[in-house]
């Protein structure tokens, strides 16, 4: 029936959209984003009726900043251009961080080895066949000396992608740092140090939740008095989505993750605008390219409403919500390699186009090994494109205002907070993922996915359909085992000169400020001095606070 | 009724990125096999105590970390003194070209790379299997 309440997008469908189906239907019965959310064909004023400008858009640099925490977006400065490295020995990757340096990175992220990220050394029966493998194996401060060689910690950011042991790995920077005459007052950097998230998803955690949250808020201490200028945290969502989260599972489990380190904070006496401006966050850049952009925008908004309005947060820095992004590597084919750069680019767009502060794009040899240089060296010049050339860095959020991408935003900020009111009422994200809700959540979405893609309702492209019949085979980066050897014997000639009574000693001290609530930043800066194995520090923390084990979840 | 077709999925190692070894548990177990899934950091001596225990048709490894010519070998040899070599033993992951042949020949009858059908895996197990069940 018609009636005069009719909108005029109903009357769009009647009148427009019907004859046109009924001459040629759609190429699809429902059209869904990568997460499978729906998508509907138009979007119009209707859509974004309920959205009030000042109120959820509002000007850059201002709140909610859901259009940019700048108020001149890129003109003033660009991201940070910051890829991801570390493979080998420390040698080997020294070499490939002034290979980054010299050909314009503007920052250095660090990829450590399973080994180092287990807090295992070299000798331990579980580094078998891994040192070295996934990034660079570092044992003890002389490997992070050699590390940063000829590099100045001082002129240079580093991001360091470090969980467990993050405490133990920033203290010998933070020493490195000493050594090279810079001061810490004015060190910049980023440790990763998200515990929740590899609870939740990437698997690399040691300790318990409790006692692992509070090395976390020791972190946060420490630093707002001795590294005010180090981002403590990079809460981060990336693992969250390889693992299988749609792109709104992401941005609540991640945002929640953050409200989380911030409640546990405030509950060990720290003042929220003490800490908060260090935090930062970790999106990931998958291939939905409006969703995404819709993912980041929502995250800005939310993060400074809550801040403010639940935290009390007062200053300004508190409420902005600072994030580094990298493409989707799950994203990435064995297949026809090459058509990885163009996915990343596409990804890499995204990220700008939603406000990225900086960014990380993958190589084209991913999905079979770590990159080559070569093609390290071509994805940085991915970002350096769109950069320099495409435009997009010119103006601040230019799809704000768009009907489709306002609507999405909305809709991902309101799930999010459907998401959030779940988790409160388990209790808060420990609890929550102590029953395995989160865990639960991301392998259903994951094996969605997968039937999905077995049933060809999403497409890759040279893998479940357009595959080609003959491949050559690209050069890619083999890790043989030598780096694995050369860690062991150095490892070796580190116990016969180093004074033993001392990293005896300085261990004794770590478990007793382990056993007491005192902060152990300074008992680990104490026995990475005294050249202790980051195998060593970690089993002294094992004697007090025992290991997780999870129930795996299928 | 047949017997149902049991598999241990394990995942050696330190690595932590599991939605490999969870999906493909979950797509033999919708595919009528008996799926034991062992959770993480596994040693080859676990998985051959596993595979022993659980009476395992098959053995399926992820490994995305690099450490394949280690693991395989070792758990290979274990479960020869065990005397579970008619075990199928299967890799997924990331393992690169130049190693696969190594791997053929002490015995690892299916290595699955990144962008592998289900199906595909479904039905290697089904007709590599069929004898012993």
């Amino acid at each position: 029936m018609r009636t005069t309440t009719e909108t005029g997008k109903q009357r769009w469908e009647r009148e427009t959209l019907e004859p046109a189906l009924k001459k040629a239907p759609e190429r699809a019965a429902a059209f869904t984003t990568v997460s499978g959310r729906p998508i509907d064909r138009l979007y119009t004023p209707e859509d974004v009726a309920g959205i009030d400008y000042a109120r959820d858009l509002n000007d850059s640099g201002h709140f909610p900043y859901t259009r940019g925490i700048h108020p001149t977006g890129y003109r003033g400065k660009l991201w940070t251009m910051r890829q991801f490295a570390g493979f080998g020995t420390p040698e080997d990757t020294n070499e490939r961080y002034k290979t980054l340096l010299r050909a314009g990175g503007t920052g250095l992220s660090v990829a450590f080895d399973l080994p180092t990220l287990m807090g295992r050394d070299p000798d331990h029966e579980l580094s078998l066949g891994e040192v070295g493998k996934c990034g660079v194996n570092v044992t003890s401060l002389a490997d992070m000396e050699t590390l940063f060689d000829s590099i100045r910690l001082a002129d240079i950011t580093t991001s360091m992608t470090i969980n467990s042991p993050a405490a133990i790995i920033f203290a010998m920077y933070l020493v490195v740092a000493e050594k090279q005459g810079a001061d810490w007052k004015t060190l910049s950097g980023t440790i990763q140090n998200d515990i929740l998230k590899e609870f939740i998803a990437q698997k690399e955690y040691i300790f318990p939740p409790r006692p692992s949250m509070r090395i976390i808020t020791d972190i946060f201490a420490f630093c707002s008095r001795r590294v005010p200028r180090w981002n403590t945290i990079s809460v981060s969502g990336y693992h969250i989505r390889e693992a299988g989260a749609t792109a709104l599972q992401e941005l609540a489990f991640t945002l929640r993750d953050g409200l989380e380190y911030v409640r546990w904070g405030v509950d060990a006496g720290l003042d929220v605008d003490d800490f908060v401006p260090r935090m930062s966050f970790f999106f990931n850049a998958h291939s939905d390219f409006f969703e995404e952009i819709a993912k980041y925008r929502a995250a800005r908004k939310i993060w400074a409403e809550v801040l403010r309005d639940r935290f009390g947060a007062k200053n300004e820095r508190s409420w902005k919500l600072r994030f580094h992004s990298q493409t989707a590597g799950v994203s990435l084919t064995a297949q026809q390699p090459y058509n990885n750069v163009v996915r990343t680019a596409l990804q890499a767009l995204s990220a700008v186009l939603g406000g990225t502060n900086s960014l990380h794009t993958n190589s084209l040899d991913e999905a079979l090994a770590l990159p080559t240089a070569r093609a390290a060296t071509l994805a940085l010049r991915t970002q350096q494109i769109i950069a320099h050339e495409s435009g997009v860095a010119n103006v601040v959020d230019p799809l704000g205002g768009s009907y489709f991408i306002e609507k999405l935003t909305k809709d991902m900020e309101d799930g999010a907070l459907a998401y959030f009111d779940t988790i409160d009422r388990m209790g808060g994200m420990v609890e929550a993922i102590e029953r395995g809700f989160p865990q639960t959540e991301i392998a259903e979405s994951s094996y969605r996915f997968q039937q999905a893609f077995e049933r060809k309702e999403k497409i890759m492209v040279g893998v479940n359909e357009l595959a080609a019949a003959d491949e050559s085979p690209i050069a890619i980066l083999y890790i043989d085992d030598s780096a694995g050897e050369r860690q062991l014997a150095k490892l070796d000639a580190l116990k016969q000169t180093r004074d033993t009574d001392a990293v005896t000693r300085s261990l004794d001290g770590l478990r007793a400020a382990a056993r007491t609530t005192e902060n152990v930043m300074p008992r680990i800066l104490d026995a990475v001095r005294a050249y202790a194995t980051v195998g060593e520090m970690c089993d002294a923390l094992r004697d007090v606070w025992g290991e997780y084990e999870e129930v795996p979840i299928i | 009724m047949a017997k149902k077709i049991r598999v241990v999925i394990a995942k050696p190692g330190l690595d932590g990125h599991d939605r490999g070894a969870k999906v493909i548990a979950r797509a033999l177990r919708d595919a009528g096999m008996e799926v034991i899934y062992t959770g993480l950091r596994q040693t080859p001596e676990m998985i051959a105590a596993a595979a022993l225990q659980e009476d395992a048709d098959v053995i399926g490894l992820s490994i995305l970390s690099g450490a394949h010519n280690h693991i395989a070998p070792r758990l290979m040899q274990l479960l020869k003194d065990k005397g579970l070599d008619d075990v199928l033993v299967v890799i997924g992951g990331i393992i690169p070209d130049v190693d696969i042949p190594a791997l053929h020949q002490i015995g690892v009858k299916g290595i699955f790379l990144p962008g592998t059908p289900m199906a595909e895996i479904i039905g290697f197990i089904n007709s590599h299997t069929r004898a012993r069940v």
